[in-house]
């Protein structure tokens, strides 16, 4: 049988998947990616919990994580593509605009 | 017992796309792998009966979003995937390792909690919880709290916008 645990735990692994890709990553682009999957894995322990109490609000914050995903995306996305217009690379490793 | 079965194929299937997204090296691959990720947890949502939240998954998430980063890395044009070759170095290992303890830790902090179940709920049976009906009926109740939210996503939809197109462009 399927319990909540079983969701709670398959979204821990997909965070720490998450965390791991957002260490190893060089790409901006990637690291994006990496916190999209940890969204994704907070909002599955929020419908796996409203649904273990019975209540559809955990259904509501993942709308509007949703909404703030899709926001910060767009805007991620023009700021790196602002820094390649810059800097003609986009390896973190190289980026250090705030290194005085 | 469909339930069972369809759970571990989910469950595996979206655990190996996500560690292909990591391990993969050209990122149109793991953008392919992530929205493989996305398909099977939004089946997990339909499994935790929240159709229209797996709905809005496939449409906001597999479509919008990745699209949006399919045509960055377009734009972009890094050229081969080596260029952005990591240095020999133990980061990955390393990062790799606090990961596998973030991860029992995580489990651990999680078993020390006992979930105890409500009064009258029953989660294994099927309840049209996240139904258009029972999304909307909640959401614009004046009695719950969802309703001033929705209204200031607009504003943060609006702001995202014009930031986007702000930092996108070459003279504002």
């Amino acid at each position: 049988m399927i319990t909540t645990s079983h969701f709670l735990v398959l979204s821990a692994i997909l965070f720490t998947t998450g965390v791991v890709g957002v260490l190893v990553k060089r790409n901006p682009i990637v690291i994006f990616m990496c916190v999209e999957l940890m969204l994704n894995a907070a909002n599955l322990s929020f419908i796996a919990l409203g649904r273990h109490f019975g209540q559809v609000n955990g259904q509501m914050y993942v709308i509007f994580a949703l909404a703030v995903a899709a926001a910060e995306v767009s805007v991620g996305l023009g700021i790196i593509v602002a820094i390649f217009r810059a800097k003609e690379t986009i390896n973190v490793d190289e980026i250090n605009l705030m290194k005085s | 017992m469909v339930t069972v079965i369809a759970f571990w194929v989910l469950a595996i299937l979206s655990v190996v796309a996500s560690i292909a997204m990591v391990v993969t090296k050209n990122p149109v691959r793991s953008a392919l792998a992530l929205v493989g990720t996305f398909l099977c947890v939004a089946a997990l949502y339909i499994l935790l009966s929240a159709q229209f939240i797996a709905a809005v998954q496939v449409i906001v998430y597999a479509g919008a979003i990745m699209v949006l980063f399919l045509f960055v890395i377009m734009l972009l044009n890094l050229g081969s995937p080596g260029a952005l070759r990591e240095r020999g170095s133990l980061q990955p290992v390393i990062a790799t390792g606090m990961g596998i303890c973030f991860l029992i830790a995580l489990l651990l902090s999680g078993s020390l909690i006992k979930l105890r179940l409500p009064a009258g709920a029953r989660p294994e049976v099927y309840e049209p919880l996240g139904t258009v009906r029972g999304i909307g009926i909640n959401l614009f109740d004046p009695k719950q709290p969802w309703l001033f939210p929705f209204e200031a996503t607009s504003i943060l939809l609006l702001v995202a916008v014009v930031g986007a197109i702000i930092m996108a462009k070459r003279k504002v």
